[in-house]
């Protein structure tokens, strides 16, 4: 597999580490309640289709990118640089 | 107290040569990591134009003036090889000296291309990398920053404290594509 790093370009697997589903941008306001922290923390789906997770360009520019793809068909979308992703937010 | 002696990373495990191929240590002078703050990109690169004729690298892109080269070494990040850091710089980002942390290799020969082929995940053919390309990626488990030089060299640059892994698996290679090819 390779994913595409939105300043390298296109790089293999190996070069990557996984870290999970990017919910984990979306961190909960600290007041939010138990609720919420508790789904921040231990609760995830598990989408036979397009997912968006968070990875590490590690072994290459160091970026935290958010990579889109499918689990179904093992196509990879796309990706966007996590840093941008938090500052639209 | 007794002397101390300096040793440069490979001091005795290089030069090698295989075949049409030598992999022998380089001294780059000072290495010096260069990050921008939040906004200061503009003003930095006219601070590297002004103290070595450099502008702050583009991924991927190196250069080279007066015996100073600027390399791109990670996102928001580059290294400065050669002389001291201008105290002008560090108005514009965080400078920090990195000269002791790396192993700085040159690989050099017709083809050396195909020995890395061998060990970098990368396709560093210069049709595709040419001279003045640079890249972070994984010589075998080894963080390296490659870049091109030349038609026939790339300087390759690891964790000091990796050098003899480094070594090891570059000769591997040299010595089994020189056998291959009846060097
Ligand atoms: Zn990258």
């Amino acid at each position: 597999m390779r994913l595409p790093c939105p300043i390298c370009g296109e790089r293999d697997l190996r070069e990557f580490s996984y870290l999970g589903d990017a919910v984990r941008l979306h961190r909960p306001a600290p007041d939010a309640g138990t609720d919420a922290w508790d789904a921040y923390l231990h609760l995830r789906d598990n989408p036979a289709g397009r997912t968006r997770d968070l990875w590490q360009h590690e072994a290459g520019c160091g970026a935290w990118i958010v990579v889109t793809r499918d689990t179904v068909s093992h196509a990879v979308e796309g990706a966007q640089l996590a840093a941008e992703m938090r500052d639209a937010d | 107290m007794g002397e101390l002696e300096a040793r440069s990373p490979c001091d005795v495990l290089l030069p090698i040569t295989r075949g049409g191929w030598t992999l022998s240590e380089v001294d780059t002078g000072r290495i010096t990591s260069i990050a921008p703050f939040a906004g200061q990109e503009a003003a930095l690169s006219g601070a590297l134009q002004t103290a070595y004729g450099l502008g702050f690298p583009e991924p991927g892109h190196s250069a080279e003036a007066d015996g100073a080269r600027i390399l791109w070494s990670g996102r928001r990040q580059a290294f400065l090889l050669g002389p001291e850091p201008d105290a002008a710089l560090a108005r514009h980002a965080a400078v920090t000296d990195q000269s002791d942390g790396w192993a700085a290799l040159h690989l050099s020969g017709a083809g050396c291309e195909a020995v890395l082929a061998r060990l970098v995940p990368l396709d560093l053919r210069a049709e595709v990398f040419a001279p003045g390309c640079t890249a972070r990626s994984l010589l075998q488990h080894c963080h390296v920053s490659v870049t091109r030089l030349d038609d026939t060299g790339f300087l390759i640059l690891g964790y000091r404290s990796m050098a003899g892994t480094l070594v090891h698996e570059l000769d591997t290679a040299m010595s089994s594509l020189a056998a291959r090819s009846g060097a």
